[in-house]
């Protein structure tokens, strides 16, 4: 699995074990066969603040990709980088119409659900209106995405979102999905299509590998 | 102008004071496309459901092909009408573009969208909206003014109009004039707006809406408040 790019300067990503974005960047790197430098930053603990990170990363995003001098932010802007730059196993299919299928999917996720999930958001709910009023918060706006997706991808979708390949969507979906069942309970039963593509995700060694657990920061106990 | 066209014309379904598709109006316009533009003021519109059962808007109709959520109708229209490029060549330039949209699309625009102040409204408080909106889009200022802070030129990324100016131009529109967002520590993005409102192409799509919108909808302070 070396990449030809294995004798420069080994790409890092400051990643944190729980963080879909960062899970969908660790699943592109694995997917184009990168051997990179885990770099963790405690959300929780408000690390992605700290002095040494912002220098590196004025903006204080997490995930961050560093290869060489450049510094990138944004799961999308990393993944569409890293599909400009390092083109082995390409991360969008050939044709138009499946390409901009990805495009929506991923942004369904990445504008439409995760943003409503993030801690800062959940932490407000929490303290505006009570520790109640989380879940159903949550379950509201992961289940309209949810249900906006199995739309989408219901004339699209082979063994995985957009055909029998892992492409741009598998990527976005697939921490969503993980996240929404692992972290928040959620009930999958109206969502079939997306519930046989969690299935099959957990099947690839790119995303097992990628997973949460299976990060060097994810706490032992 | 005509060297990248659809040969049917092409359909937006649009809504006037929706950021998302004044992106899209933005790149269609730059791009000399011509479309056929469907205002949809309502949400649950049958003819928007028919054509995209999502019922999201913008939508696309290209042909036989259907595409919503404004990332990738414009990701779309980049790769089938190239002309006037909506992404630098240079690979570091086009992360930046990459990002400043995300951050617009990801972290500042689903959190001050209409519908969402509304509900935030509805469950925390009336009074809450406008702090709730105010306090999602500087935390997106802050972000984009580092981001650009090496890289802007006379527009978001360099001299010419790219991604990230179709993204910032419309959410500055509403910070500014719809939130009301104080723009002191945000000096650059506030150049940016200026030279957006002196652009002919720009000042095309933030022209006055259809009078049959609901403008009240839009309306998040209160002018006779003490």
């Amino acid at each position: 699995m070396t990449s030809s790019v294995e004798s420069a300067k080994k790409l890092e990503l400051y990643s944190y074990h729980r963080s879909s974005c960062s899970f969908r960047v660790r699943i592109a790197l694995n997917l184009k066969g990168f051997d990179y430098e885990y770099k963790p930053v405690n959300l929780l603990k408000g690390e992605q603040k700290s002095p040494e990170f912002l220098k590196l990363n004025p903006i204080g995003y997490v995930p961050a990709l560093v290869d060489g001098d450049l510094v990138i932010a944004d799961s999308f802007a990393i993944i569409m980088y890293l599909e400009d730059k390092y083109p082995q196993h390409p991360l969008l299919p050939p044709d138009l119409e499946k390409r901009a299928i990805n495009y929506q999917a991923a942004n369904i996720v990445s504008a439409s659900i995760q943003p409503l999930q993030n801690l800062d958001v959940l932490n407000y709910i929490e303290e505006k209106v009570g520790p109640e009023a989380k879940m159903p918060w949550v379950q509201k706006h992961i289940g309209k995405g949810f249900a906006a997706l199995e739309k989408l991808l219901k004339n699209h979708a082979g063994k995985y979102a957009t055909g029998d390949e892992v492409f741009l969507a598998d990527l976005f979906l697939a921490p969503q999905i993980h996240g929404a069942i692992k972290r928040f309970n959620f009930d999958m039963t109206p969502y079939p299509l997306l519930a046989r593509l969690h299935e099959a995700y957990m099947q690839v060694p790119a995303i097992q590998d990628a997973l949460p657990e299976n990060q060097p920061d994810y706490p032992s106990t | 102008m005509e060297e990248g066209n659809s040969t049917t014309m092409m359909k937006l379904y649009s809504h006037p004071m929706s950021s998302c598709s004044r992106r899209v109006r933005l790149a269609l316009y730059l791009k000399g496309l011509n479309y056929e533009c469907i205002n949809i003021t309502s949400i649950g519109d049958p003819e928007l459901l028919k054509v995209n059962p999502m019922g999201y808007v913008p939508a696309l109709v290209d042909g036989t092909t259907v595409v919503s959520d404004s990332y990738a109708i414009l990701l779309y229209l980049e790769e089938k009408y190239p002309q006037h490029a909506l992404l630098p060549q240079d690979i570091m330039k086009k992360s930046i573009n990459y990002q400043a949209a995300s951050i617009v699309s990801s972290s500042i625009q689903p959190l001050q969208n209409t519908t969402l102040v509304h509900y935030i409204g509805e469950i925390v408080s009336p009074d809450e909206k406008l702090p709730w909106a105010q306090y999602h889009i500087r935390k997106g200022f802050v972000a984009l003014e580092k981001l650009l802070a090496n890289h802007a030129g006379k527009y978001a990324t360099g001299d010419e109009i790219y991604l990230a100016d179709l993204y910032l131009a419309p959410q500055l529109d509403n910070a500014i004039n719809r939130f009301k967002l104080d723009m002191t520590e945000f000096p650059l993005l506030l150049k940016l707006y200026k030279i957006y409102c002196e652009t002919p192409s720009f000042q095309q799509i933030f022209a006055e809406p259809p009078q049959q919108i609901d403008k009240s909808l839009f309306n998040f302070t209160k002018p006779q408040e003490a």
